[in-house]
């Protein structure tokens, strides 16, 4: 038994570490913020601010248009996103209200797992596998069904948007369903009983109180996610097709800025290198744009019951 | 032990009747629910056992006994809430009416919009605001209608004597109200769905004293809309509150059971066991 006290900082010395630990953070984030920046700097001096709302990418003429990029991961997180959202909440109140609980830590832990596959392994996954099940069978298929949207045109190629969007979807998904479940587990169980004992049906139980109940850790989950979504880059770059041209259709490959920075890093000098920081800093302003609208959606959403969830 | 419990069900008893009558109360009010043999057990443990009483229409029925004599257990038999405790096993008969309550056919979200439930600590749905929660269970219910809703959320919330209080500020979190108000709007709320029962457990017993006397007056008013059940610890207010009293204690094994049943004046003035005297009388529980 270790005495008490033995090893025991006074409080100011806990403050000291405290406050030490979080200056350290502090100078890694405004170094490491400074160091793109500077990078990044002769972009704009050379080429001014324009070129990030170019439509043309074509270093070789000094076309450094950004917009088939920002568009890229838009859109890229965006189908990845409209699949995880309802999949995730679904696999997540399955987890946390209806499976048994028999099956619910193993099918927990399976879904625990799929995050801790590396994304290259999922890149390939991609390529190798689902490719060509996607040209031959998918595509055509979506095509068919729902080609009057204009958004399946052009032929079926397998890499493209489409797959990169359901490869990003399956790495989100864990995210997703492992905050999902732990938000909506802890929604009290007297909120539950109160729904019940007016007579509401499991499904109302969910729908009404449960998910109303988690919205602000649902929104934090739905964050989470499409942050990691907006800044994948090796299984994205696998599976996109890598196309400087703004797609025409979701079955188009195309290049999100991650992608666009990790395959033209190594070859890059001078201005191209400085445009790549650049667009590193663009990305960033959009997750920062992203986290900014997902806060502003649980504030203006979440406002006065703050006391009540906290009683 | 469990044979010698002196349950009279049934108002056409001669003894219950006298009794009835000496207690002011009606022998022959219509009997809303009868418990016949009902117990509850949790993976095979017994929590309760052996309660059979008729519940009469138009009156508050209150349920007494010590910590874990299976008050909120038989409660919450009454309205099938035990369906979601995986370990939990009703058995005995509970009857609504002619509804057999544990029948495969009855529906448990119908059964519970018949039988309503007021919970210990006040439950108003957190981000609901005052408005929705009053009219929440009319919408689990089906109802859509913005006039119905409105008129049964008045009402409700009338008969729950929160109406004056609110009713200017409709669209406020229900968090913004006081614990007392939180209750009698998660009264109003169970009141609005118009049960035929209305299960409270413990209702005042997260609220301060003034509260509480409220939320007592508002039981006794509310006797000619609805049939109470009221589980409480306090041997006062169920003589305050409450026509007919159950009393709960538990056997050597720790089941609780139930030992007495009758007009809560007799039972607290005359009772017939002597372990319903001893609780009475505050000689243990
Ligand atoms: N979900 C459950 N699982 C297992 N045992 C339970 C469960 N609910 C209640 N019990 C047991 O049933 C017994 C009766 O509990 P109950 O809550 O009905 O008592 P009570 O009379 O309401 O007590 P109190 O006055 O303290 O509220 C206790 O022994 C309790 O441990
Ligand atoms: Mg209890």
């Amino acid at each position: 038994m270790r005495r008490p006290g033995r090893f025991r900082l006074p409080d100011s010395g806990y403050r000291a570490v405290l406050a030490v630990a979080a200056a350290v953070l502090a100078a890694l984030a405004v170094w490491f913020l400074i160091a793109i920046v500077v990078q990044a700097k002769p972009a704009f001096s050379t080429l001014g601010f324009s070129w990030i709302f170019g439509r043309v990418w074509d270093p070789s003429h000094g076309k450094y248009g950004l917009l088939p990029f920002i568009l890229g991961t838009l859109e890229v997180t965006a189908v990845a996103v409209v699949l995880a959202v309802p999949i995730g909440l679904g696999t997540a109140l399955a987890l946390a209200y209806l499976v048994p609980r028999r099956i619910r830590s193993s099918l927990s832990t399976t879904v625990e797992l799929l995050a801790a596959v590396p994304s290259v392994v999922y890149g390939l996954w991609g390529l190798v596998v689902l490719a060509p099940v996607f040209r031959d069978t998918v595509e055509p298929f979506l095509t068919s069904v729902l080609g009057w949207t204009g958004l399946f045109d052009g032929p079926s190629q397998g890499v493209g948007l489409l797959l990169a969007g359901v490869i990003l979807f399956v790495m989100i998904l864990p995210t997703m369903v492992a905050i999902s479940r732990d938000v909506l587990a802890v929604v009290p169980n007297e909120q539950v009983e109160g729904a019940m004992a007016l007579g509401a049906t499991r499904w109302q139980v969910l729908y009404k109180v449960v998910v109303p109940g988690a919205r602000t850790g649902l929104l934090g989950a739905f964050t989470l996610a499409t942050g990691r979504a907006l800044g994948e880059t090796v299984a994205v770059a696998l599976v996109i097709g890598n196309s400087p041209y703004i797609a025409h259709s979701i079955k188009s490959p195309a290049a999100t800025i991650p992608s666009l920075i990790v395959n033209n890093f190594g070859e890059s000098t001078g201005t191209e290198l400085a445009v790549l920081f650049a667009a590193g800093l663009v990305l960033l302003v959009i997750g920062i744009a992203v986290n900014s609208v997902a806060r502003w959606l649980v504030w203006s959403t979440a406002g006065s019951s703050a006391g009540a969830t906290s009683r | 032990m469990t044979d010698a419990v002196t349950v009279t069900p049934g108002a056409e008893n001669a003894a219950t009747v006298r009794a009835d009558e000496a207690a002011g109360l009606n022998p022959v009010a219509a009997v809303v629910m009868t418990l016949a043999d009902v117990a509850v057990a949790f993976d095979g443990r017994t929590a309760v056992r052996d309660v059979t009483f008729d519940v009469h229409a138009g009156e508050v029925t209150s349920l007494i006994g010590p910590s874990g004599s299976g008050k909120t257990t038989l409660l919450r038999a009454l309205n099938r809430m035990h369906d979601t405790v995986r370990t939990a096993a009703v058995t005995g008969t509970v009857r609504l009416g002619d509804l057999d309550v544990y029948a495969p056919s009855t529906d448990p979200t119908l059964l519970r919009s018949r039988v309503g439930m007021v919970f210990q600590r006040p439950n108003p749905f957190p981000t609901m605001s005052i408005y929705e929660n009053a009219v929440a269970g009319l919408k689990f219910n089906g109802i859509r209608k913005k006039a119905l809703l409105d008129e049964a959320a008045e009402s409700a919330l009338v008969a729950a004597a929160l109406w004056d209080s609110v009713k200017d500020r409709m669209s406020a979190h229900a968090s913004t109200l006081s614990g007392g108000e939180q209750q009698r709007l998660c009264i109003a709320r169970a009141l609005a769905v118009e049960p035929e029962v209305l299960l409270m457990d413990e209702p005042t017993s997260a609220l301060d004293p003034i509260a509480t006397k409220r939320i007592e007056e508002l039981v006794v008013e509310l006797k000619d809309r609805v049939t109470i059940i009221i589980v409480t610890h306090n041997m006062q207010q169920a003589m305050r509150v409450s026509d007919r009293c159950a009393f709960l204690l538990m056997g050597e094994d720790k089941a609780g059971e139930l030992i007495e049943y009758g007009p809560t004046a007799q039972l607290f003035s005359e009772p017939t066991d002597p372990r319903t005297l001893d609780y009475v009388n505050g000689r243990f529980g």
